[in-house]
């Protein structure tokens, strides 16, 4: 689904990839961990087009598809959805509107008509059962006023509306409790099928604990320096990062 | 990669032309250019005013004569030759039309460009339309239900002819002709208008609207207003309007007055969507306006504006809460783009018991644009235990355009409770990063935080008039294609 070859990216003419390779298939969960100023976020950002990550270097590949020039709107059509880990406030939108404004303008990119309000309605019902979400939370201004929980599982909320091939989880359990994790966490795989994929990014082990990664890559400074299956995050944990700085050396 | 940056943006914004320009090819018959004592008996005339109109007409001149323009709101712009305006043109196919298929067609094809077509609004459940192109009524509906009910609706030429007692008491009674410049101005010279009146307990049945919009080229608008709510009546009145692309300065300057006697409630919304200049800032209409209303006991005034044209606005729908318990309330939202310049707010004064005003203003600004509130609030030595609140709120869209808020509070009774708030934002490329993620393109995205911010007060327009709202939010900031 998504391959990534030898990426490098830049932010302000400053190196901060440096050659990237990563292929992940359907059904499969990556997590991305490492140090901060690793460039994990960097990554995500570069995925999903935004504006002042320059790529140097390489190629983004999704479904076979060159990503260089596809602007960020038509990444989201094409199925890439990144829960933020600042999710931002816009005042005034509800959360409803909004999500209906990007349901119907992926639905327009793709050539097809708007979704009824009718169905609309019942698909909102269907994912706040799924995801355990009060209905009147969907009435309040888009992430205004919302707490770190609540924001986070917004954005669980919009990815399991917009059903996204490949979910790019950007620090998704930062500012979260054990409680909020458990719920959000939950929700990310009640949303996992053998069709789409999930690449988490996150610092620490504990939200492996409850969405188990196929595979985990540690990022340092700009590159993969070591791949594995899932104990390789009880390693990191136990370990320490200054554990692979040492062995890189 | 090749992107929509914010300065693409700002790049395509400045170079949208205007939606509506295009220009309806309609004989006029137009009066010479200048301003004299001649013309304005000569406008009268071509009306043919009784002399008491003509009298009024020629004082409010002399006393024009010894004014001068007003120079302190925060706008800069040549000042207009008003030697150089006509003062009256119309239509000179004039006669009245018993159906549509009488009416010229440019002018249809017009309002089918506009998307307001007099066959649509006529469809249009409960909406009267007084259609007034350059200065003279075309086609009024609805008249007769209206006249059922004892509500007289019609243009202030006519008003003048049939309802001289009404007219000759109020005209002038809230905005006097030595208001300002403007105000006199339009007292002398003015064209033609709408005037309503609803009797004594009368709830309007429908929403009065009435459609403005300049033509001729060289041609300056003077429209005059009068709405009268008489004793515990009601009515919800619609100004909306859009001028054809022009290259020299337009002059607008219009009188509205509003009289909700005791009980009464009128409630008054606004589109204002004249051609405000290309991206080089020139042409475009300068809208100077007056807008007052006047409460008594019990009584409310409800201003609501949408203002996105004009390269010049002055603008500021007030309300004397001379009656004790009445309230007035301002609703704006300000859009500018380009060279742009709005000053526009509105005044509260409260002279009677328990007064109460609300003021929300939204400004827009982008491009090179500055968008000013001006406000006061003035509470009179007798308005024991008033209130008011306001709030204004600026956005800006890029780095080259202003946001100003003047607000003037004076109060001479310490029993009033005064509040103002005020917060200034900017579109952040988070914000619209956020949205393209979400596979809304920037355009889009522009256009629902506008809405977002613009709520408030997009809320307190009725429903037909909100959907228009937003379109010209749409087409005023980032020209909607296609």
């Amino acid at each position: 689904m998504l391959k990534i070859k030898n990426l490098h990216a830049q932010v302000d003419d400053k190196d901060i990839l440096k050659g990237i390779d990563l292929e992940i298939k359907a059904g499969e969960i990556h997590a991305i961990m490492g140090p901060n100023g690793s460039g994990k976020s960097t990554l995500a950002s570069v995925i999903t087009g935004k504006e002042e990550y320059e790529m140097t270097e390489g190629e983004i590949l999704f479904e076979n598809e060159e990503l260089d020039e596809v602007s960020p709107e038509e990444r989201a059509h094409k199925g890439i959805f990144m829960s933020f880990q600042y999710p931002i406030e816009i005042p005034g939108i509800t959360t409803t509107n909004f999500i209906k404004t990007a349901i119907n303008e992926t639905r327009k990119a793709r050539g097809q008509n708007d979704m009824s309000a009718k169905d609309m309605l019942k698909m909102l019902r269907e994912k706040c059962d799924l995801l355990d979400i009060d209905q009147k939370f969907l009435s309040r201004s888009i992430n205004e006023g919302f707490s770190g929980g609540e924001k986070k599982r917004n954005e669980i909320f919009q990815m399991a509306m917009l059903e996204p091939k490949l979910a790019i989880l950007d620090e998704t359990d930062s500012g979260l409790d054990i409680d909020a994790l458990k719920i959000v966490a939950n929700g990310v795989n009640k949303l996992k099928s053998e069709d789409n994929a999930v690449m988490v990014i996150t610092h620490y082990q504990r939200l492996l604990d409850h969405i188990v990664p196929d595979y985990v890559h540690v990022l340092f400074d700009g590159k993969i320096v070591k791949s594995g299956g899932k104990e390789l995050a009880f390693e990191l944990e136990k370990k320490g990062y200054d554990w692979i700085k040492e062995e890189i050396k | 990669m090749s992107k929509y940056t914010e300065d693409d943006l700002k790049k395509e914004l400045e170079t949208k032309k205007y939606e509506y320009g295009f220009y309806t090819d309609i004989e006029s018959d137009t009066l010479p250019m200048g301003l004299s004592e001649e013309i304005i008996v000569a406008i009268s005339k071509k009306k043919e005013e009784p002399d008491w109109m003509t009298e009024w007409r020629l004082d409010a001149f002399k006393k024009w004569q010894k004014m001068s323009e007003p120079n302190w709101a925060n706008v800069n712009y040549e000042k207009p030759d008003l030697q150089k305006i006509s003062y009256y043109s119309a239509p000179s196919n004039k006669p009245k039309y018993n159906s549509l298929d009488e009416v010229d067609p440019e002018l249809l094809e017009t309002f089918k460009k506009l998307g307001i077509s007099v066959d649509e609004q006529k469809k249009l459940a409960g909406v009267a339309v007084d259609v007034v192109i350059d200065s003279v009524s075309v086609a009024t509906s609805f008249k007769e239900t209206l006249s059922e009910k004892g509500i007289i609706f019609c243009s202030m030429n006519e008003a003048i002819k049939t309802h001289p007692e009404l007219v000759k008491k109020y005209i002038g009674s809230v905005v006097p002709k030595t208001d300002n410049y403007y105000a006199a101005l339009n007292s002398a010279v003015f064209s033609d208008g709408s005037f309503c009146y609803i009797p004594k307990g009368v709830k309007c049945p429908m929403e009065l609207s009435t459609y403005f919009r300049i033509n001729e080229a060289g041609t300056g608008q003077f429209e005059r207003t009068l709405v009268i709510a008489d004793k515990g009546s009601y009515v919800s009145y619609l100004e909306g309007c859009s001028a054809p692309s022009r290259d020299e300065n337009q002059l607008h300057a219009a009188v509205v007055e509003l009289i909700a006697m005791d009980d009464a409630e009128i409630k008054y919304s606004t589109v204002q969507n004249w051609y405000p200049g290309d991206s080089e800032g020139k042409g475009g209409v300068f809208n100077f306006v007056t807008k007052r209303g006047v409460c008594g006991d019990n009584a409310k005034i409800s201003w609501t504006q949408v203002e996105t044209g004009s390269a010049v606005t002055w603008k500021y729908p007030s309300c004397i809460l001379k009656g004790k318990n009445s309230v007035g309330e301002f609703y704006s939202i300000a859009v500018t783009n380009n060279f742009q310049q709005a000053d526009t707010g509105t005044k509260m004064i409260h002279i009677g018991e328990n007064t109460k005003s609300t003021i929300i203003s939204k400004g827009i600004s982008a491009g090179k644009s500055q968008n000013s509130y001006r406000g006061l609030v003035h509470v009179g030595p007798r308005a024991k235990n008033s209130r008011n609140f306001s709030q204004c709120d600026s956005l800006l869209i890029g780095n080259e355009c202003g946001a100003h808020t003047f607000p003037y509070i004076e109060t001479k009774n310490k029993s009033a409770k005064i509040e103002h708030e005020a917060t200034t934002s900017k579109i952040g490329e988070d914000q619209i990063f956020y949205c393209n993620q979400r596979g809304i393109d920037t355009e889009k995205a522009i256009a629902i935080i506008v809405n977002g911010f613009s709520k408030e007060v997009l809320n307190k327009l009725p429903m037909e008039f909100a959907v228009e709202a937003q379109k010209l939010l749409e087409i005023s900031l980032e020209g909607s294609v296609g």
